[in-house]
């Protein structure tokens, strides 16, 4: 298949150009991966925020049981601990979990056995924070008042979790600015290859009168039309390879991945692409040709 | 409407091509311009249609001197300019139509009038069965009509040609010169450069003559007898 311009008639033969053709696949190669990066932006980002919204202000104390050790029996550990949760500032909620919901968290884990009544089953206290919580100043706490009890901080690694979205965020940005970079550069070489092949021409329109703008005008409409369909198909690339991985991720066992889709309003800006490849397209031309012509007598 | 003043014109280093050229030609005239091949026509239409600048003195065109004229300018100035240039300088991709339109987009005249103009000029130079031939496909006789009409589609104020019977037989360049008259006719300032001694007897113009780099301008000297037999040639239809 070969991206040649269908052509509106433009007074420069620029659609028959060697570079016409190598700049529709180089854009849509651009817009393929600028695409991709994108999306890979904003799946991170509603990564990160699911999350926070599901992990955020969530502490669990989990209470072990300490067979053969010298301390209280479990369930009076755990009532301790949950008074010293109680009567600490920041906290809102503390709640001793059932039996029934410990097994069904450790299924994963231990499968069906996970309700066997004989395995020895910690006690789990989901913890809501409503404030800041001195997490060493609780920690002493409940090591003195219920042995065995340790805190699960989920706060700790869900920040390291979110500077690490928040670093691949920035990384796909930094991608997505670097081919908006090299789009301009093509154009550039483009659009100057295109004035020094087609310099009789350009010349020849100048003495009918034509001004640098008009001159201007038949590169941005090449460049436009090529940069919209390339960018169109590297766009419909992108989509088949997220549809893919979207599949691909369907089919993994552990939902420890959220689900690799798409909202609506995210492939909305996905469609911008092209379009902010062809406004791209159409100023670096623009900026191109004029800076070039006003060297031409 | 043009006025040079000892203008020379060199290219690099070479000795001057053009020499204290001196004249005036008045609006609505008609000159041909003459002299030996390699005496300097081209280039002195080069300087009237602002392809060149010169080398030295002082060329006023439209009441302007060209000296003041800064790059920005210059389209205005040569939109008013038809030029009927030697090799007919089409452009090889575009339609005999499209080619006769590119100075009235140029204007940026709506697209339905310039379909309309220039299918009428182009039926109107017998190119009616050719409107959207490729310059390639089309004779040298033909080519030379599509620049003619090109040249003429915008109504300029100054035509130049140069050469522009050159590559035709004498009928053809006959009927070419009539087309150049009719404009004549209508105000257009006009100067063909030719060799063509035996056309330029048949009207009555006066000529600038270039010899060695000089101009000389001479007076009309008045009709040949065969207008009568030319002006039959000129009714008859194109082809
Ligand atoms: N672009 C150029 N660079 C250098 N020399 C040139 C250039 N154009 C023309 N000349 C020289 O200027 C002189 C006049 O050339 P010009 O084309 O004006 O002659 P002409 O009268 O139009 O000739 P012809 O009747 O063959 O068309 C010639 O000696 C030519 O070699
Ligand atoms: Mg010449």
């Amino acid at each position: 298949m070969a991206l040649r311009p269908v052509r509106p008639r433009s007074d420069l033969p620029l659609a028959v150009d060697p570079s016409s053709r190598f700049l529709g696949w180089i854009t849509a190669l651009m817009a393929f991966l600028a695409a991709l990066a994108l999306a890979g932006a904003m799946l991170v980002s509603d990564m990160a925020q699911r999350w926070d919204s599901g992990l955020a202000g969530g502490l669990t104390v989990q209470v072990a049981p300490m067979p053969g050790a010298p301390v209280a029996p479990l369930d009076e550990r755990a009532e301790a601990a949950l008074t010293v949760l109680r009567s600490t500032p920041g906290i809102g909620s503390a709640t001793l979990l059932s039996g029934g919901e410990i097994a069904r968290l450790l299924e994963p884990w231990l499968g069906s056995g996970a309700s066997d009544p004989l395995l020895p089953m910690p006690r789990m206290i989901d913890v809501v924070a409503d404030g800041p919580v001195d997490i060493a100043g609780l920690r002493l706490r409940l090591a003195s008042a219920a042995p065995g009890a340790t805190l699960d901080d989920h706060a700790v690694w869900l920040a390291d979790l979110r500077s690490f979205a928040g670093a691949i965020r920035l990384a796909a940005l930094g991608v997505v600015v670097l081919i908006g970079a090299a789009a301009v550069m093509t154009v550039v070489f483009a659009v100057r290859t295109g004035l020094a092949i087609h310099r009789p021409v350009v010349e020849l329109l100048h003495l009918m009168g034509a001004t640098d703008r008009y001159v201007s005008r038949q590169f941005e409409r090449h460049v436009v039309s090529l940069s919209l369909r390339g960018g169109g198909i590297g766009l419909l690339l992108a989509g088949g390879t997220m549809y893919g991985l979207h599949r691909a991720s369907q089919g993994l066992r552990a939902s420890l991945l959220p689900d690799l889709a798409l909202e609506p309003w995210q492939w909305v800006v996905l469609l911008l692409v092209p379009a902010a490849l062809a406004l791209l397209a159409l100023a670096t031309a623009r900026w191109t040709v004029l800076r070039t012509l006003e060297s031409m007598p | 409407m043009i006025r040079f003043e000892n203008v020379g014109l060199r290219y690099g280093t070479e000795a001057e091509v053009l020499r204290d050229i001196s004249f005036t030609l008045q609006p609505g005239s008609f000159h041909f311009l003459t002299g030996a091949s390699g005496a300097g026509k081209s280039s002195l239409l080069k300087l009237m249609y602002l392809a060149h600048r010169p080398s030295r003195g002082l060329v006023t065109l439209f009441g302007r001197d060209m000296a003041m004229v800064t790059r920005r300018d210059l389209p205005e100035l040569r939109r008013q300019i038809g030029v009927v240039f030697q090799d007919f300088a089409l452009l090889d991709h575009l339609s005999a139509l499209d080619n006769v339109a590119l100075p009235l987009r140029m204007a940026g005249t709506p697209e339905a009038d310039v379909v309309a103009h220039c299918s009428e000029i182009l039926r109107w130079v017998g190119l009616g069965n050719h409107l959207h031939a490729k310059p390639s496909t089309l004779s040298g006789g033909q080519k030379q009509r599509v620049a003619i009409a090109r040249s003429v589609i915008n109504r300029p104020r100054l035509l130049l040609a140069d050469e522009p019977t050159g590559n035709v037989d004498d009928g053809i360049g006959m009927r070419l010169l009539y087309l150049f008259e009719e404009l004549y006719k209508l105000g257009t300032t006009v100067v063909i450069a030719t060799h063509n001694e035996a056309l330029i007897r048949r009207f009555d113009h006066p000529r600038l003559h270039l010899d060695n780099g000089r101009l000389m301008v001479l007076p009309a000297r008045g009709r040949v007898e065969l207008r009568a037999k030319d002006a039959r040639a000129n009714d008859s239809a194109w082809e």
